[in-house]
């Protein structure tokens, strides 16, 4: 008998629960008041929220002049932030659709999360194109309609259509996959709700969804081709802001390693902050015994993949410039390294390539502070990366005459804080209104890894 | 017309997927299983039918990818050519990124509805449940009695040797 059990995978989920545990465990915290940590995190992430608005009010009212952009500069704080908050998005579609793809039954605890870190980090993504716009008000023009304008239709050819489009469709898409695996969850939680209105709103959005196995069978269908379909989608999405640079004749930017290098560099500062969401839900929601330091351990492992990759392309793309024979290109490497802005770019090596080696040691995986630590940390410079890409290549290109250094203004920094607000405000409200743990998915796998025993009836 | 129902109450999957075994097995018409989440084995032991949603899925994406072409090629060589660059009007490698985007919104779009119409699920929809707690921890399995051959007490033995926790019968369709 022992052995039979060593042979057995490490269960998923810790504790015997039974069906009716994991209902209770992961409804109860909703239905029950509010704590004063979670008002007070609240509080703190609704006043950053407003401070963004605030300056989203001011530059839209005083004008782009309110940014740190010079003529030299035109692209720095906006989209740096554009690009990092969709890379963030991009580890959620990979828990919820890739690793499902890949039968990874331990996602089942993290992807509820994952997924609503997916969307949020893209509505916080969406902002900056639209106020980088200059004029934002007319960012309808983007959509190819009849217009009276000619009709004038969007340049197909521009990779800044494609990225409209591909933003569009990746967020209408986590958005459908997210509700549909939260329906069974939803009617879960209709079932059970005393208080009236949050039976009445579960009512509404759970369609009468009844367990039926008719509709399950679709159900299981359809989660697989939105996962197939997320799959591509999600390889595409980050391809396509990485042609917003590459299909530029600029150094620095111009090069065939981008579509790779930014999809792994997505994955990896996305699978950091999912860490530190869950590190921070596990706590809150006291939900340890489904999201375990197994689950951390594994979710490290990616990290440190995904680093390993982003190293190796930071490596090709420094050598592949000295060896280019370009001049250009030579010159724009050597200036990221040893440049004004070096302390940027040793501190997106540092963070993104030498502190996740410390993900090495099994006892650093298993250190929740330490990897709440390293994840903070590779955020920073995965956001660091991007920049030193954007505003390295634009502040010293072709002509020296044409040089000039950029700052960000506080417009800027306070809308970038703001980012952040919405994202953690939107994440707690998360918290409290929706099962942050797929219950109907967990189930499924509380079986894993325990011995099968030939009678539960006795 | 209303139906005369025989509903099997199980606490797990495996006595559920036993009792829907031993219902085919004695040819007994299953109207549904309800269970709380999806539990693998129920779709081959009720003999379901694979879903065609799969084909909706594609036949929606080559028409999104398929439309998107023909748009982009009118738009941009046909209504109104923009000379860009000096790139030609009809620029199809060009066409690919976005013809790709809308073949998958399609696509998804179209799973999504088309799970939403088969399985009759709309906002506001009332839930029939056929016993509480079936989307909490409690398995059903609903049979039809069919005629006279369909012995309920005999059935309601059969089900409670596979660990039924509760059996009970019920009349639809004359009250909603």
């Amino acid at each position: 008998m022992a052995e039979a059990a060593i042979a057995l995978p490490q269960p998923l989920i810790e504790g015997d629960k039974s069906i009716a545990q994991v209902t209770h465990d992961v409804c109860a915290p909703m239905e029950a008041r509010p704590t004063a940590l979670w008002w007070v995190a609240l509080l703190i992430s609704s006043s950053f929220l407003l401070l963004g608005a605030a300056a989203i009010a001011y530059q839209i009212s005083v004008g782009v002049g309110t940014w740190g952009l010079n003529r030299t500069v035109g692209w720095a704080f906006d989209i740096t932030n554009f690009v990092f908050w969709i890379g963030i998005g991009h580890a959620g579609t990979l828990i919820s659709a890739i690793l499902f793809l890949f039968r990874q039954r331990w996602r089942t605890s993290v992807n509820r999360a994952a997924e609503a870190m997916t969307i949020f980090a893209v509505m916080c993504a969406g902002i900056f194109p639209v106020i980088h716009t200059g004029r934002p008000w007319f960012a309808y023009w983007m959509f190819p309609y009849p217009n009276t304008r000619g009709p004038l239709w969007v340049n197909f050819r521009s990779p800044l259509v494609w990225d409209f489009f591909a933003i569009s469709t990746y967020f209408t898409v986590s958005a459908m996959f997210w509700f549909i695996g939260m329906l069974p969850d939803l009617a879960t939680i209709r079932d059970r709700a005393t208080a009236k209105w949050r039976r009445k709103l579960a009512g509404v959005l759970s369609l009468g969804w009844n367990g039926s196995y008719r509709a399950w069978q679709r159900y299981e269908v359809v989660y697989l081709m939105l996962a197939g379909l997320g799959t591509p989608l999600v390889i595409s999405v980050h391809t396509i802001v990485s042609w917003d640079f590459a299909t530029a004749v600029l150094p620095g930017w111009h090069a065939t390693i981008f579509p790779p290098y930014f999809v792994a560099g997505a994955i990896f500062s996305g699978m950091a902050m999912v860490l530190t969401l869950m590190i921070i839900a596990r706590k809150l929601m006291h939900l340890e015994d489904y999201i375990t330091i197994r689950h951390i351990d594994r979710m490290c492992k990616l990290v440190i993949t995904t680093s390993a990759i982003v190293g190796l392309a930071y490596g090709t793309e420094f050598f592949t410039a000295l060896y280019s024979g370009s001049s250009y290109e030579q010159f724009v490497f050597l200036n990221r390294a040893l440049g004004p802005l070096f302390w940027g770019y040793w501190t997106m090596v540092g963070c993104n390539v030498f502190v996740p080696q410390l993900l090495w040691f099994r006892r650093v995986r298993t250190n929740v502070p330490a990897v709440f630590t390293i994840c903070i940390l590779v955020n920073v410079g995965m956001w660091f990366e991007r920049f030193i890409i954007i505003v390295t290549s634009l502040s010293r290109d072709f002509i020296p005459a044409n040089w000039f250094h950029y700052a960000p203004t506080r417009v800027e920094v306070a809308t970038l804080l703001g980012s952040f607000g919405l994202f953690f405000t939107l994440f707690l409200l998360f918290c409290r209104f929706i099962p942050v743990i797929a219950v109907a998915e967990v189930k499924g796998v509380l079986k894993y890894g325990k011995p099968r025993l030939e009678s539960a009836h006795e | 017309m209303s139906k005369r129902l025989l509903v099997g109450v199980f606490e797990s999957e495996d006595d559920t997927l036993a009792a829907i075994r031993a219902s085919r097995q004695r040819n007994f018409k299953i109207v549904d299983v309800y269970t709380p989440y999806a539990v693998h084995g129920v779709e081959e032991a009720m003999g379901l039918a694979p879903s065609r949603i799969p084909w909706v899925v594609f036949a929606l994406g080559v028409l999104g990818g398929g439309l998107k072409v023909w748009f982009e090629f009118w738009t941009t060589a046909v209504d109104w050519p923009v000379n860009v660059g000096g790139k030609p009007f009809n620029s199809l490698p060009a066409f690919v990124p976005v013809t790709f985007e809308v073949m998958v919104l399609f696509a998804a779009v179209g799973a999504v509805l088309s799970f939403f119409f088969v399985c009759r699920l709309y906002p506001a929809k009332r839930a029939v449940l056929p016993v509480a707690g079936v989307t909490d921890n409690r398995f059903a399995v609903v049979l039809e009695q069919t005629d006279s051959t369909f012995e309920p007490a005999e059935v309601q033995k059969m089900f409670e040797k596979l660990h039924a926790v509760h059996v009970e019968e019920q009349i639809t369709g004359e009250v909603a």
